[in-house]
């Protein structure tokens, strides 16, 4: 297996389970399941023993392997020199389960419905513009930008939403964009980080293809996996474009007061995805969208930034549902250390997150103390 | 599903506790060299009742019971030895109050420091508590089970020195308050004015009860913290610079290193005091109180102070030290174990000249980490290899070193700080035969079915 070389260097000393402040355990699968099996280091030694033969390949440490969100927390407190490869490390036995295939129905689930019907969704290609209907978004001819949506931004009700939402302050904002509409493919992130490369690659390389032959050069993505999967993954597959996240590219419009607003008297604090903060670095531009909107009241979490603690959605968990359900559900507690800010509004820049927080709101029944809201809608809030 | 399961089940919720094989592998061992042994069952309390509740249960199936905080002391005091149920206490991580004017808290059995230390920081900087070393995931009660030590024990003593009550469960099942908190409301103090029945837990490692609650002392922190480095090739001065530094009754902590490399640091000793204040003047003063201290050494030419770049004086100040776990990679193998025997300070030049000499002859990497405890009263010798975890005979190796150590302490007046169980039958036996009949009559009033963590302490 790639990364066997490293596994027996964890001394599970437990850092990689904890915030960078120490103040709390900031691994979601450890914080819910809270058997050390669960947190990073149990992981790392569970992996070597199931590599000497000391432990079977069993539900349960399929469910250890896959309740992890791949958020990076432990990749941000860890140590040890080798603390960039630990996702990779569990993305890489994940994907020797995936070879041998042994994996939780959910995960098979998701592989198949990807390859047959090119989403998790299980529906046709011919609906994945249909978001765009009523919206300013047009096909892609030949805009500056792709504005690549991703399987939940063309599919899910809220990411439906959240996706002209962004579409919509995008060409507002003035930005050449287009969609690819029923021709766009899914960006294999989630499909990557459950570990089958295989079908990874064929995405991938359709994509790239599809890219290459419309001439497209620069990409501005609706979510933070798609943007991470172009970003990082596709260059060693000979697809390296200009890519950005929709936050990237705004902040400095809306500093330069390209979009006019209007006074929006909200106390807001920001839930920061993993996949554009830990994993990509980028913590300011959502931050420097929300502090240029007139009247409001920002506020830092607790845990922000390298030390968020994840929604729970976040290494295909967003669709398999492992690490979710229960008090303990990693979007009931992020949804909690809100309101400890006395926010009524929780921004994301992700619908992923926004969905698992959503649902944390009502599951909760907060909905009459906070509203989770995509950055893109809320600057709409304030243009209306 | 056997009926031991349902019970545990019905008393801490199905979802926090397992018999899965992969619990099991896990909590079978520690980050150590000794060898694992399972256990049959991990369970997760979250409260004082639940933990009476399985204690119940397993005095009346006679199935051994062994609490776990992060299981981070190296010598497999949580490795169940004659399997039974784990008892894993980090669920139980609230700090229930913290009285500033009195300067204490009282924190739940599986709090960790780190918990601790960010919860001062932020809601009292001008308390801290005695951070140890170890990572932060380690807990409180564990450390003071084990008689840690941390950044006050210079000044305080052992970490365990510091506790001011305990709320334990015991082996009986009864929930009892030691200290002042079994007659008053406030946790101001282990056992004086009353007799002081906290020693019937410090120290067993949780052969007589399982620690619940514990009361821990904090102290004043000052706004500025600063450390200096003193070196020498002589180890023989090493106790008479210690001696000196204390006398001043103007620092923090005393740590002393010795290592091969970098090669700056070989054949060196460094003697590293900690300076804290509230105002660039105090420290300065005190600064100037230590130099003036040290000052025959530097005349004599036996001595001087290091100038430390600004990277590890960072790495220095850092609480707990992330470079104490760093060192389990140094040989890429994630592995790192000590020895380390509470030990009078005159026994420094022994004990380095031995670490450099079992580093020879087994042909392993070494790091001699010392603190001083308590003005000089005693130190922490820690005589710590690192290994390769995938390297056997590495491993072989260290582990007869450690041995070859664990004797030759013994024999120049040292006593085994957290002892593996074979360091425990060795001390028993050189141990004062009425002090170990009275061990023994201890372990069988409060534990008289030998069901607390069973293999450790037993006196025969």
């Amino acid at each position: 297996m790639r990364y066997e070389e490293i596994v027996h260097r964890c001394f599970r000393c437990g850092y990689c389970k904890l915030a960078g402040d120490y103040s709390d355990f900031n691994c979601p699968a450890y914080r819910k399941f809270m058997f050390e099996t669960y947190s990073p280091g149990g992981r790392m030694w569970l992996i070597r023993a199931w590599l000497n033969g000391d432990i079977k390949n069993s539900e349960r440490f399929q469910e250890i392997l896959y309740s992890c969100a791949t958020c990076a927390n432990c990749v941000e407190h860890c140590v040890f020199t080798f603390s960039e490869d630990l996702v990779n490390i569990f993305i890489a036995t994940r994907g020797e389960l995936v070879s041998k295939g042994i994996i939780p129905p959910p995960v098979r689930d998701y592989f198949k419905n990807i390859s047959i019907s090119g989403n998790p969704y299980k529906e046709p290609a011919e609906k994945r513009g249909q978001w765009s209907e009523g919206s300013l978004v047009e096909e892609y001819k030949d805009q500056e930008y792709l504005f690549y949506i991703g399987d939940v931004g063309s599919y899910d009700e809220r990411g439906k939403k959240i996706a002209k939402a962004v579409g919509n302050l995008l060409i507002k904002a003035g930005l050449s964009i287009g969609i690819l509409a029923d021709k766009e493919m899914g960006d294999g992130n989630e499909v990557r980080v459950l570990g089958e490369e295989g079908l990874f690659k064929y995405l991938a390389e359709g994509n790239i293809s599809l890219f290459k032959e419309k001439g497209i050069k620069k990409i501005i993505t609706l979510d933070p996996h798609s943007f991470n999967a172009f970003k990082n993954d596709y260059p060693e597959l000979g697809g390296a474009f200009e890519v950005y996240h929709y936050t990237q590219i705004m902040a400095p419009l809306m500093e330069s007061g390209t979009v006019a607003l209007k006074d929006l008297a909200l106390r807001v604090t920001y839930h920061d995805p993993c996949y554009l903060g830990r994993h990509n670095g980028e913590y300011d531009a959502p931050r420097r969208i929300l502090k240029s909107i007139p009247g409001i009241d920002f506020i830092e979490m607790e845990h922000s930034r390298d030390n968020a603690f994840c929604c729970g959605g976040g290494g295909g968990n967003f669709f398999t549902d492992i690490l979710g359900g229960g008090e303990e559900s990693p979007s009931r507690i992020r949804v909690k250390q809100s309101l400890q800010t006395g926010a009524s509004i929780i921004a994301v820049a992700c619908p992923q997150c926004a969905k698992m927080l959503d649902d944390a709101v009502k599951v909760e029944e907060l909905e009459d103390k906070v509203e989770v809201l995509d950055i893109a809608e809320i600057v709409g809030r304030a243009m209306a | 599903m056997s009926e031991i399961f349902k019970a545990l089940a019905e008393i801490v919720g199905e979802n926090y506790v397992s018999y899965q094989p992969e619990e099991l592998f896990f909590y079978s061992r520690d980050p150590g060299l000794l060898p694992a042994n399972k256990p049959d069952f991990v369970v997760l309390p979250k409260t004082s009742v639940e933990v009476q509740e399985v204690i119940r249960l397993a005095k009346r199936e006679k199935i051994p019971i062994v609490p776990m905080g992060a299981g981070l002391a190296l010598t497999g005091l949580v490795i169940p030895l004659k399997g039974g149920i784990v008892v894993d206490m980090k669920r139980m991580n609230k700090i229930i109050e913290v009285n500033e004017k009195a300067r204490y808290a009282v924190v739940e059995g599986g709090t960790s420091q780190g918990f601790l230390k960010s919860y001062l920081e932020k809601n009292y900087p001008r308390l801290r508590h005695s951070i140890p070393d170890a990572p932060p995931a380690a807990t409180i009660a564990s450390n003071v089970i084990i008689h840690g030590q941390g950044r006050l024990t210079q000044q305080y003593g052992f970490n365990s020195d510091m506790v001011c009550g305990l709320e334990v469960v015991l082996p009986s099942g009864e929930i009892c308050n030691i200290g002042s908190s079994s007659i008053s409301s406030d946790w101001f103090s282990k056992g004086a004015p009353l007799p002081d029945l906290s020693g019937l837990f410090l120290g067993w490692f949780g052969t007589t009860g399982i620690i619940t609650k514990v009361g821990l002392k904090l102290y004043p922190k000052k706004k500025m913290r600063d450390v200096e480095i003193f070196v020498t090739d002589n180890e023989n001065l090493v106790p008479d610079m210690v001696y000196e530094i204390t006398h001043t009754e103007m620092i923090e902590d005393v740590l002393i290193f010795t290592q091969p490399l970098p090669m700056m640091f070989k054949d060196n000793h460094h003697v590293s005091f900690y300076l804290t204040g509230d105002t660039d003047e105090e420290i300065e003063f005190k600064r100037k109180m230590v130099w003036k201290a040290l000052e025959g050494f530097i005349k004599s030419k036996d001595g001087g102070f290091m100038s430390i770049p600004p990277a590890m004086k960072g790495s220095l100040l850092e609480m707990p030290q992330t470079s104490a776990s760093r060192l389990a990679d140094v040989k890429r193998g994630g592995g790192f174990e000590y020895s380390g025997p509470i030990i009078s300070v005159e026994r420094y030049p022994e004990c380095s000249r031995k670490l450099v000499e079992m580093s020879l002859k087994y042909d392993l990497a070494y790091s001699g980490m010392v603190r001083i405890i308590g003005r000089g009263h005693s130190m922490m010798f820690g005589f710590a290899f690192t290994f390769n975890r995938a390297d056997a005979d590495m491993m072989d190796r260290t582990k007869k070193a450690l041995e070859e150590i664990s004797c030759y302490v013994l024999d120049i007046g040292g006593v085994y700080w957290k002892p593996t169980v074979a360091e425990q039958k060795i001390a028993i036996e050189k141990m004062d035969s009425n002090t170990r009949h009275l061990m023994r009559m201890v372990k069988d009033i409060l534990d008289p079915d030998g069901i607390m963590n069973p293999g450790n302490w037993e006196v025969y």
